[in-house]
């Protein structure tokens, strides 16, 4: 459904006088109510999964512009589980926009109670550059599922997506209600001065504060999408080589270690590594070749800048020599190889941040019941992995690890259980999202509760007396025995 | 200053505790629970002293709104403990090849609770409550402007409970600020919403999560009830939503009433007449009606009746007695808008009653102003009701009762746009000092080759074809999650 207006262009300078027109001029809408009925959502939603599978071309031409990303993965990732959405949204939305019948005790008696959910009013999504599509509209998707409004603010890193991105909403969707700001840190800074409703960010715990403290000035509720070092724990009695591929598929078969589920480093014992590495180097080759660098199936680095950080990682001192597979880069076509390093110090820069690319760090400890005090000395990162066998260290793992979320023998499939709440804890994040989760971060869950007139005990009011106070006990208390003996007392 | 290191020292400590993973067991948090409610029923009436002594409020008061309500959520948390701690499976669609899925709930770790001073028992216990509950270590900061009960609850705390686990800090905004500073796993905090900015701005510098209840202009629209029971009984509950619950310094009292012009001077009468009937001729010999917390917020109170419109307005009560801080209920007709009785939160035993052509203008006049934390209308009119609930946006609506909402167990209780954001009460404590952590299992036995490169041409176009555009069941094939048509792998085994 095309609107007259297809945003802001580039063209026009994005300041916060206009940043100030566009919310109140969103907020007058929605004051209209025309975006509560389930009808318009639906509208909304169907015509946004149009949009997607209509321009699935366009989409895996845009990914492979910002980051040379594999057709598949964007298939997969992109496509697939934004589509996914969609359907669990078509299916539930009726489901989920009716009020909660809920018990009422006899605190309250006589009386019927609800949960009315409610659209928040006016959003902003703030989205990440690795994966531009699925991070914009998963969570615009969740706004509008609410019944929302939304401007969505792409990342300007992924440029190409970025682009498309408003163009997409801008033909498709019904542009009274749901906008798209592009633009960088002047654009996102007039953005975030303004009054939102709530506000959605994806990124980092850097950009994360600056939302937060924003979002502060106007006391807006915000869910903070961030990332971490996500490790994996591998024992020894396993599946090796079903464990090396799914560490492969989730590290580099994501955007090349570009995610925040990435598998970040792994530990396993000492006496294990060599053989661990030994399977890795032979799966590596396996899936992309003897010559990596020009394999079609790995994404670039997304920028310069990032390239030079990561070889800023490798070329730490503390990490020569240490390198066991890969290493190779390529400046000029920012690929870096998918790189292995053994027995990494705690005190190197590699696990000092966040990779957030193609490099796997080894870390080694002497028992493996070891890892779970390895990860808890560091921040809670938004997920955790351990490969095992063992029942015991499984459970003990479960117990004590916090993290957003877990997968047991597996790496970044809890993703796609729209089931389950995605989101962070600690340092890695704040609220969640996905399926149901997503609708409820955009709503505000209104008590409704009715009373009659009938039923009206006098104890409530004035004049207070003392057998007002011990009837009171007694109901409060629900014994059957002191209510009785109460109303007793005072016939 | 002096207190820093020495805090900064036992907030180490009960970090420390936490990591021991003795606030996790079920017995830890029962123990506490239960010593909680010893300390309640058996301080009963020093809490009741203590209550009189900082607010002047009534027993039966301090019973109802505070110790009652405790005692209920304590029973609540002791019975649903084990049910609230247990993980939740996750449904799992099509998705055939997983073990399991599950939702386990998990403390936060070390958090901090700042409550106020109108509720010093309830809005400091009813968080902590929660945050126990849900196996967290936890510092209270109770409000200074309530000493007596602050000083209660910190001796009552040490006493009762795991003073490794749970700690009181007194005092006032300075050790509120340092406080701050430190790192916390969440903030729930309750009070105004100029400090509620400050506190989620500290928050900022380690990624905390926040609760804030705040307050805001809470209305009762009065619709023009034809039944004298109706109309009496009405008047009987604004009464006590106004001045019988903590002279109307509640979050939740009734800040101003919306009503009919024509239905006007009948509601006043009545009101008058049933503050009679209530607190007599003298209200303030009564003793049954809490006085003014401080001389700042009498100040305050008073000021709001300086201008000369305003003044004019007032129909009912208006006096005040400086040194007992106490004003007596006043009711005033159609004060000037513009006015700051009709601009800030009252938070006081003054109550405008703003007059409206037809009842159903109340919707706009409502939505013109911030969203309060409850909207109250007491009305048999079934449209007008769903018409509150669909157009009108507060924490919460009440038809036909006011501050009751706060006894209910099973309804969130929190605000939203000004009034706040999060929520509490029931199982949404336990919840709001919660992570609630998605676990997935797997086995190794089920893995198929679609999922891992080399993605040649061949392979994308066999599988688009044969999955026909189904990209979700593409995608769970892809990720080895469901096992692709029989054709598929005897081309290619």
């Amino acid at each position: 459904m095309a609107g007259a207006e297809s945003g802001w262009s580039e063209k026009k300078v994005f300041d916060t006088e206009a940043a100030s027109f566009l919310v109140k001029e969103l907020r007058e809408r929605f004051g209209s109510g025309r975006t509560r009925s389930h009808e318009w959502r639906v509208s909304q939603v169907k015509a946004l999964l149009k949009a997607v599978v209509e321009n699935e071309d366009k989409i895996v031409q845009a990914l492979r512009f910002d980051l040379a990303r594999p057709p598949l993965e964007t298939l997969v990732y992109e496509i697939g589980m934004f589509k996914n959405s969609c359907e669990v949204i078509l299916k539930e939305l009726k489901h989920w926009m009716t009020p909660e019948k809920v018990k009422t005790s006899i605190a309250t008696f006589p009386s019927s109670a609800e949960i009315v959910p409610e659209p928040l009013g006016v959003v902003l999504v703030i989205s990440a550059w690795n994966y531009p599509i699925l991070l914009s509209l998963d969570p615009v998707v969740g706004a509008i599922a609410a019944g929302n409004a939304v401007v969505l603010k792409p990342s300007e890193i992924a440029p190409a997506s970025s682009s498309l991105l408003a163009e997409l909403i801008g033909k498709y969707m019904d542009n009274s209600f749901i906008k798209v700001v592009e633009g960088a840190v002047d654009e996102t800074t007039a953005l975030l001065q303004q009054k939102w409703d709530k506000i959605f960010y994806t990124g980092n715990g850097k950009v994360g504060r600056i939302v937060m403290t924003a979002a502060a000035k106007n006391l807006t509720p915000v869910v903070l999408e961030l990332g971490g070092k996500s490790p994996v724990v591998v024992d020894s009695n396993i599946n090796l080589k079903v464990t090396a591929r799914r560490i492969i598929s989730g590290k580099w078969g994501l955007n090349n270690g570009q995610a925040c589920i990435s598998p970040d480093y792994v530990i396993t014992t000492r006496d294990f590594a060599p053989k661990l590495v030994d399977v890795l180097k032979t799966e590596l080759e396996n899936c992309y070749g003897k010559n990596p660098l020009e394999s079609e199936d790995l994404s670039r680095i997304v920028n310069s800048n990032h390239f030079a950080r990561l070889s800023k990682l490798l070329n730490d001192d503390k990490v020569s020599g240490k390198i066991v597979y890969g290493g190779e880069k390529d400046e000029k076509n920012l690929r870096i190889a998918p790189t292995v390093l053994l027995d990494v110090p705690q005190d190197s820069l590699i696990m000092g941040e966040e990779i957030f690319g193609p490099l796997l760090p080894i870390v080694t400890v002497d028992k493996v019941e070891e890892s779970i005090e390895v990860i808890n000395s560091g921040t809670k990162p938004l997920a955790a992995y351990i490969f095992t066998n063992n029942k015991k260290f499984k459970e003990q793992f479960i117990k004590n690890v916090s993290a957003g979320g877990l997968l047991v023998n597996d790496t970044v499939l809890h993703l796609v259980v729209h089931t389950l709440p995605f989101g962070g804890v600690g340092e890695s994040g704040m609220g969640a999202y996905h399926g149901k989760f997503s609708f409820d971060a955009f709503t505000h869950k209104k008590a409704v509760l009715y009373r009659s007139f009938a039923g009206d005990a006098s104890l409530r009011y004035p004049p207070y007396t003392d057998t007002k106070l011990r009837l009171m006990k007694a109901l409060i208390g629900g014994r059957i025995y002191d209510i009785i003996r109460a109303l007793f007392r005072w016939s | 200053m002096a207190m820093m290191p020495a805090l900064e020292r036992d907030l180490n400590n009960m970090s420390e505790y936490y990591e021991s993973g003795k606030t996790k067991d079920a017995s830890w948090r029962e123990s506490q629970l239960k010593g909680l409610r010893s300390f309640i029923m058996e301080k009963q009436d020093h809490i009741m002293n203590a209550l009189m002594q900082d607010l002047g409020k009534h027993q039966l008061e301090a019973f109802r709104d505070e110790i009652g309500t405790l005692i209920k959520t304590l029973n609540l948390a002791l019975k649903s403990l084990k049910d609230w701690m247990s993980g939740k499976k996750a449904k799992l669609p099509q998705i055939a090849l997983l073990t399991s899925a599950e939702i386990v709930p998990e403390p936060l770790g070390l958090v901090l609770i700042i409550s106020s001073w109108n509720f010093p028992f309830g809005l400091s216990l009813e968080p902590l409550i929660g945050a126990v509950a849900a196996g967290n270590v936890a510092v209270l900061k109770p409000s200074e402007l309530s000493p007596a009960c602050s000083s209660l609850l910190a001796s009552g705390i040490a006493t009762y409970l795991d003073n490794n686990a749970i700690k009181v800090v007194q005092g006032g905004p300075e050790e509120t600020q340092q406080l701050l500073q430190q790192r916390w796993d969440k903030i729930f905090f309750t009070g105004s919403a100029r400090v509620g900015r400050i506190v989620m701005s500290a928050a900022v510098k380690h990624l905390t999560p926040v609760t804030l209840e705040l307050g805001g202009k809470c209305p009762a629209v009065v619709d023009s009830l034809s039944s004298s029971w109706d109309i009496g009984t009405t008047v009987k509950r604004i009464i006590v939503g106004k001045f019988g619950t903590c002279a109307g310094q509640a979050c939740i009292s009734i800040d101003y009433v919306l009503v009919e012009k024509g239905y006007c001077s009948k509601l006043v009468e009545l009101m008058k007449v049933w503050i009679k009937k209530m607190y007599g001729d003298n209200p303030q010999r009564s003793k049954t009606i809490a006085r003014i917390v401080n001389k700042h917020h009498f100040s305050r109170l008073k000021s709001l009746l300086d201008d000369k419109m305003v003044k004019q307005s007032v129909v009912y009560g208006g006096s005040m007695d400086e040194e007992n801080l106490f004003i007596e209920p006043t009711i005033l007709v159609n004060p000037p808008l513009e006015a700051a009785i009709m601009s800030e939160e009252i938070f006081g035993p003054l109550l405008p009653i703003i007059t409206v052509e037809k009842i159903e203008e109340s919707i706009k006049f409502i939505n013109c102003r911030p969203k309060p934390l409850a909207i109250y209308a007491f009305t048999k009119n079934q449209t007008l009701q769903r018409r509150m609930i669909s157009e009108t946006s507060s924490g919460s609506v009440t038809f036909n009762d006011a501050i009751l909402q706060y006894a209910a167990d099973s309804l969130p209780f929190g605000g939203v746009g000004e009034s706040g954001f999060g929520m509490y009460h029931g199982k949404f404590s336990f919840d709001t000092f919660s992570h609630q952590k998605a676990v997935v299992r797997r086995s190794f036995l089920t893995d198929f080759w679609y999922r891992y490169p080399p993605w040649t041409l061949n392979k994308l176009q066999l599988l688009e074809v044969s999955y026909n555009y189904d990209y979700l069941g593409l995608l769970l094939v892809l990720l080895g999650l469901k096992r692709p048509s029989k054709r598929l792998i005897s081309d290619h085994i």
